[in-house]
């Protein structure tokens, strides 16, 4: 763990906001404590949402939870909803859904796989790859892609919308949508919503392969930077299918350590909490996960499409398999570390997504009129998920009524809560110590959150009104010498401020 | 002569970020949006602190000190502020933590939660005071407009900013207003 997780002395130090975290989804801030010659002493990431959902669903019947966790998340709900109907199956004794429903269900996973990724590499991050740091503000957004690159931000903009489409049509609405139930889903495909979908779909994977390869230009055009920007080794976990393949909806647990080396492998889900602890630290809301076996100082890990291509032994379906290989020769077949290559993994899982979907369109299940299955009740139950932005558990206990008596969610972005301070504090160290601090520089720590693709708004919070403000305070005596001010505009100003 | 583009904040409050999802489903016609409207603070764009805007749209209720700062200076520098979904009209599922002490509710997460380690309620100058009920924003600021829906669809976010922009009294369809 870095030394930058808390300074010795914070009282002599002047404090950074860069608040609120802009393009990613939901509120967060890092601080940064820097001393009088500009070198940075601390660096946090805090997350300060906080919702509840742990206590307040309690006392609710089972059923309903899918519907409600979902809300969690109106990116990925999806994805919380299909962890919840996991958990809830197990819940009414199912272990093995009919056909038809685990093709639906998996369907609408991938098509949420497809948008999540979509909104997150076009409408929020592309900027930072198509544009320079310094480019003016105003310009840095998906705004100014629309004008400048009109072609990606079309395309974009389609992905995305087809990714909509897909759980619309499977869920019934685009987002919090409805479509599982207990034991299943509450509708099949019709033809005609199938060639709906077919419609387009080709088109997608020819633009999953082009954004691919202006992926791998930007990578060329750099490969220094793009290796060692916020670069850290780390253990990486995510499900994988019981031969190794990449899923998303369904597998064991895998983790590998920075040298690729197995730390466990084909592990049952349901026994997450034997393996996997979470430290709670008193700066933030978000929990810090690890692998028990490891401790906290080095059993953090990575979560996510980094996390997912880096263990997987292959992809099910060609052009992304073709991809996969290109992408694991970088570091010759061991994991890739470089925090930036998480966008280039999430846009091989977006060609995957077009691939799957078009799989699952073509198999006659998705027709089946068997749509749920029922068992014996149980107790208890754990449904665990590779979400867009990496591994999802939920844990639900009822008592004899059915109620929620117990929950435990820990959400895809707080597994990479220790790896995404890391990551900062890795940036600050390297290109921000020593420097006067501009909008610039500052711009490039939230690059560096951004590639985790962050989904802090399962509980929002907005802090940011204040621009940022750096103060210079002497040592001995407190007095503010110095204070410079980021206004809106990104122009940086001296000026003596309340604080 | 090209008219000047009007000014559009956004932000979420104690939302789940489903309202700005569904303005994204705009699709295409974001296109056409953007022609006619900039985007001030936002969480799409980099754009920290608050312009004078025409319109601000809010998703999300408020649960904590800095949600209401962030909802009052809205109020002050936007024209037209509109409630969008549920949890701004009426706190929606973050609400539901109303039935519980906030104490209660921290103490599930953090002190009795499963597989923890370092036990404690996180408190810390840098995040924020929680309220100790989640409030929809009416009950702080005055809303000019309120879209309902969980969230509400993209059809709606569009009927009503076509209508606000060309000035027209706002109407929407039976459709296009829902609760869920």
């Amino acid at each position: 763990m870095s030394e930058l997780e808390t300074a010795a002395h914070p009282e002599q130090l002047c404090r950074v906001a860069i608040d609120p975290l802009s393009r990613v989804e939901g509120h967060g801030k890092v601080t940064l404590l820097v001393d009088r010659n500009h070198h940075i002493r601390q660096a946090r990431l805090h997350i300060v949402e906080f919702r509840g959902f742990e206590k307040f669903i309690q006392g609710r019947p089972y059923w309903e939870v899918p519907v409600a966790v979902q809300r969690l998340c109106g990116i990925c709900p999806v994805s919380h909803n299909l962890a919840a109907a996991k958990a809830v199956d197990q819940l009414i004794g199912v272990e093995q859904l009919p056909p038809a429903a685990e093709k639906i269900r998996r369907l609408m996973h991938y098509g949420q796989t497809l948008q999540s990724h979509a909104v997150h590499f076009f409408h929020l991050a592309s900027p930072d790859f198509l544009f320079d740091f310094d480019n003016p503000i105003a310009q840095r957004n998906i705004g100014g892609v629309m004008a400048d690159y009109p072609d990606i931000a079309r395309q974009g903009v389609r992905l995305r919308k087809y990714g909509q489409e897909v759980i619309r049509i499977t869920a019934g609405k685009r987002v919090h949508g409805t479509g599982t139930v207990p034991g299943g889903v509450n509708k099949a495909l019709t033809l005609q919503e199938r060639n709906y979908l077919l419609t387009d779909l080709e088109l997608m994977t020819q633009w999953g392969r082009h954004i691919l390869k202006l992926m791998k230009k930007a990578y060329e055009a750099n490969p220094g930077y793009f290796t060692r920007f916020a670069a850290i080794p780390s253990n990486y976990l995510s499900l994988v299918r019981a031969d190794g393949a990449l899923d998303l909806y369904h597998g064991g647990l895998r983790t590998k350590n920075d040298q690729g080396d197995l730390l466990f492998d084909h592990l049952d889900y349901r026994r997450y909490s034997q393996v996997i602890r979470e430290q709670v630290k008193s700066w933030s809301y978000m929990k810090f996960p690890f692998i028990n076996s490891l401790g906290p100082e080095k059993g953090w890990y990575r979560v996510g499409p980094l996390a997912r291509i880096n263990n997987c032994d292959f992809i099910p379906t060609p052009v992304a398999e073709e991809e996969r290989r290109e992408f694991m020769a970088l570091n010759n077949g061991q994991p890739i570390h470089a925090t930036l290559a998480y966008h280039w993994a999430r846009m091989i899982e977006l060609l995957y997504a077009t691939e799957a979907i078009r799989e699952l369109l073509l198999d006659p299940d998705i027709f089946g009129d068997e749509l749920v299955t029922r068992g014996e009740m149980t107790r208890e139950g754990i449904g665990v998920i590779e979400a867009p932005r990496g591994t999802l558990f939920h844990h639900y206990r009822i008592d004899e009524d059915g109620l929620i008596e117990k929950a435990n969610l820990i959400v895809s972005t707080t597994n990479n809560n220790q790896a995404m301070n890391e990551s900062i504090r890795q940036v600050a160290e390297n290109y921000l110590d020593g420097k006067e601090l501009t909008e610039p520089l500052l711009n490039q720590i939230e690059v560096a959150v951004r590639a985790y693709d962050p989904c802090l708004s399962c509980a929002t919070h907005a802090l940011g009104q204040m621009p940022l403000i750096v103060e210079l305070v002497e040592e001995d005596s407190g007095v503010m010498i110095d204070c410079l001010v980021r206004d809106a505009n990104g122009k940086v100003r001296e000026s003596f401020v309340e604080f | 002569m090209i008219e000047p583009r009007l000014k559009i904040a956004t932000c979420s409050l104690a939302g789940c970020f489903g309202c700005h999802m569904s303005l994204l489903d705009l699709d295409e016609r974001l296109f056409d949006l953007a022609e006619r409207v900039e985007l001030d603070r936002s969480p799409l764009t980099d754009i920290k602190e608050l312009g004078e805007c025409d319109v601000g749209l809010i998703e999300g209720g408020v649960c904590n000190a800095e949600n209401v700062h962030v909802l009052m200076e809205f109020r002050a520098r936007c024209k037209i502020l509109v409630a969008i979904g549920a949890c701004a009209l009426n706190g929606g599922v973050p609400a539901m933590r109303n039935q519980y002490d906030l104490k209660e509710c921290l103490e599930e997460s953090y002190v009795r939660g499963m597989g923890l380690v370092n036990a404690q309620i996180p408190s810390d100058p840098e995040i924020p005071l929680l309220l100790n009920k989640v409030h929809p924003i009416h009950e702080v600021v005055k809303i000019d407009y309120s879209l309902p829906g969980c969230p509400p669809s993209a059809d709606t976010i569009w009927t009503f900013i076509n209508e606000l922009l060309s000035g027209q009294a706002i109407v929407l369809s039976y459709r296009q207003i829902h609760y869920d």
